[in-house]
């Protein structure tokens, strides 16, 4: 060593008087001052609620028919008391009651159907995109051939032939919706894949899969989660397409596209069986939207300290 | 010199990079040879594209296979790195050799903390429980002088400044007491203050530690200040290698010549620099004679022709031009 470059004082401490950690509290404020986002969030928690505790929850049973309760509009009460908020159906069947027990399998198969497609795509996707080669040759090709399918006409195929069912359901969405979880898993770890910090954690010698579990995957989540969420109002929707086809959830079980299908017949003299479970996909697919632009912010670093400091910011402008 | 008793720590004997791409072949390393004993230190000089960070890359074991192709030897300890497992290979880097990149702001993972970072040598080897890892991360970010280590720890690395996420990466290359330290280019993201502090800092840790250092960068002035030996490359060749001194005393090839001459000094302010006429061969051309010569201030016929070999022209000085044989010939 021929002698010593420069002072060797260390760079300046930049002022921290942010917390190191964000509590939970932290950002149930932050959400809270994001009124859309908050009402949407409210309103998932919501059907949540209701979809697992339909069983507890429905004030009628929601398939107990009463003949002299027919097509009660809603806020309604029948002949002998009995108070409906959504009114009743054409057998006299609570429909908030049909409501809740139709979230639950609306949102569970929406869940679970995007949870499924989600782990089959995104593994198939990494996989294709990390080793490249003929693997990602066959896999992206099966994806291209895949999403050329007429979907709802594949699934009403299927259906037919292995017959309807809450896992059938599951199998199909899930073998018809992998595909876009893969082609995105699969650009975004061609780009992740040629970053120095991927290079960078080769140097130090960590494995292939510490690569992808560590290094690509969790730069992943945030445009999956969008998708994820995105999805999940897909499937709803989807399933509520072919149970209303009939294809789907089979009566007397109660679901949101099945009571639009039923309800259908009549809609001139009462509305409201097709408006309420109408209204339920709608917002329930709304908020889901909402949720994911805020799922997208919370879950990258850089956009989360903005998210959660962006009131005080603004409270200094003032 | 007393440089050639101990057996070298790694010794790279005829080096050659060859990329297939769809435009051709292109060689990036064309036969490169240099070794590094234990606790030495190496600077490797050349303009862009000369092949230096791509030859360290091989070294690593980071050239990509297809569309790289590595031949040659890099012996380690007595092993050949390019003929063992990728397992073993896996093992060794890291904890062997390491290496800090040119760009630590994208050579940091954007979605993981700093202190996980640091600790990842650690924790992908399973070695200490999470606790451990991040004390030992606090330890190693006090010894490349982060301030407040404990509550940097959890930040990510959007919140820190290039220079400190560069000492972040050496942190890391850190971790496991490697025998050898490769920095490509540490300093050119940065700023010139910030610049010397970094290298300060290597060449401080690298007295204490004791560690190999390869240091890689286009900054003479880098070169002359922290390594004895340095060897210049141009277009994939070692064109001359000497210790620092001599090289920049008694220059023996044109190129470096040149190099030289087109630094700023402080001593002759206000002249202009000497620029290098023209630039260096497209990637995938290799010219018949010496790859320098349509640059060269002093070529003359036999350059266009023949490829000059690396031939000695002092103690420890060896140089590829033919005016340096025509010299000794005519002595």
């Amino acid at each position: 060593m021929s002698q010593i470059v420069g002072n060797p004082t260390v760079e300046p401490a930049e002022p921290d008087d942010r917390a190191a950690t964000t509590s939970f509290t932290d950002y149930l404020r932050a959400l809270l001052r994001d009124k859309v986002t908050a009402v949407a969030a409210l309103f998932l928690l919501i059907l949540l609620v209701a979809a697992a505790g339909a069983e507890f929850l429905a004030p009628h049973d929601p398939n107990a028919a009463n003949l002299r309760a027919r097509f009660i509009p809603p806020l309604g009460t029948a002949r002998d008391g009995t108070f409906y908020l959504f009114g009743t159906d054409e057998l006299g069947r609570d429909v908030l009651s049909r409501l809740m027990h139709g979230a639950t399998v609306s949102m569970s198969i929406g869940l679970l159907g995007a949870i499924c497609s989600a782990i089959v795509g995104v593994s198939l996707g990494i996989l294709a995109g990390f080793y490249r080669g003929k693997l990602e040759i066959v896999l992206m090709r099966a994806v291209d051939g895949m999403m050329a399918l007429p979907s709802l006409l594949i699934a009403l195929f299927i259906l037919f032939v292995i017959g309807s069912g809450f896992a059938n359901l599951i199998f199909i969405f899930t073998l018809l919706h992998w595909m876009i979880f893969a082609r995105m898993a699969r650009s975004l770890t061609l780009s992740y894949k040629e970053q120095t910090y991927v290079t960078a954690a080769r140097a130090v010698g960590a494995s292939d899969l510490r690569i992808i579990l560590t290094h690509i995957l969790p730069n992943m989540i945030s445009p999956l989660l969008v998708l994820f969420t995105l999805e999940i109002a897909v499937l709803i929707l989807s399933e509520a397409s072919l149970s209303f086809l009939g294809f789907g959830v089979q009566p007397p079980r109660a679901s949101w596209g099945l009571m639009i299908a039923r309800g259908r017949e009549y809609i001139s003299s009462a509305w409201w069986l097709v408006v309420m479970p109408g209204a339920a996909i709608f917002l329930a697919a709304l908020c889901l939207n909402l949720v994911a632009a805020w799922a997208r912010a919370i879950s990258d670093p850089v956009q989360r300290w903005r998210w959660l400091t962006k009131p005080s910011t603004e409270k200094d402008a003032t | 010199m007393t440089n050639n008793i101990p057996p070298p720590l790694l010794d790279v004997r005829n080096l050659s990079v060859r990329f297939d791409t769809p435009h051709g072949k292109v060689q990036a390393v064309n036969g490169v040879s240099w070794s590094i004993a234990a606790g030495a230190t190496l600077g490797i000089i050349g303009e862009s594209g000369s092949g230096k960070s791509v030859g360290l890359e091989a070294i690593m074991g980071l050239i990509q296979s297809p569309p790289g192709h590595v031949t040659g030897e890099v012996i380690f300890d007595g092993q050949n790195l390019l003929t063992m497992t990728q397992e073993n290979r896996r093992a060794l880097r890291g904890e062997k050799i390491s290496m800090v990149f040119q760009d630590a702001v994208s050579a940091l993972n954007p979605s993981l903390t700093i202190g996980y970072q640091i600790s990842e040598v650690y924790r992908s080897r399973k070695r200490c429980s999470k606790e451990d890892a991040s004390r030992k991360a606090v330890e190693l970010m006090d010894r490349v002088r982060i301030p407040s280590a404990k509550t940097r720890l959890k930040q990510y690395p959007f919140e820190f400044s290039g220079g400190m996420c560069q000492r972040v990466m050496i942190a890391t290359a850190l971790a496991m007491d490697p025998q050898i330290l490769i920095a490509d280019e540490p300093t050119t993201a940065l700023d010139v203050t910030v610049q010397r502090q970094i290298m300060a800092l290597l060449a401080d840790l690298q007295r204490d530690t004791g560690m190999a250092l390869v240091l890689i960068t286009h900054d003479l002035g880098v070169v002359a200040e922290v390594v004895e030996q340095a060897l210049v490359m141009y277009a994939g060749k070692v064109v001359e290698q000497a210790d620092v001194n001599t090289l920049f005393d008694r220059p023996a090839h044109p190129y470096t010549r040149s190099l030289i001459g087109s630094m700023p000094r402080i001593d002759n302010r206000g002249m202009r620099l000497k620029a290098i006429a023209g630039s260096p061969p497209a990637a995938g051309r290799t010219l018949p004679g010496c790859s320098f010569h349509p640059r060269c201030p002093d070529q003359f016929e036999i350059c266009a022709s023949q490829q000059p070999e690396l031939s000695r022209v002092g103690t420890n000085h060896i140089a590829s031009c033919h005016l340096n044989v025509v010299a000794t010939d005519e002595r």
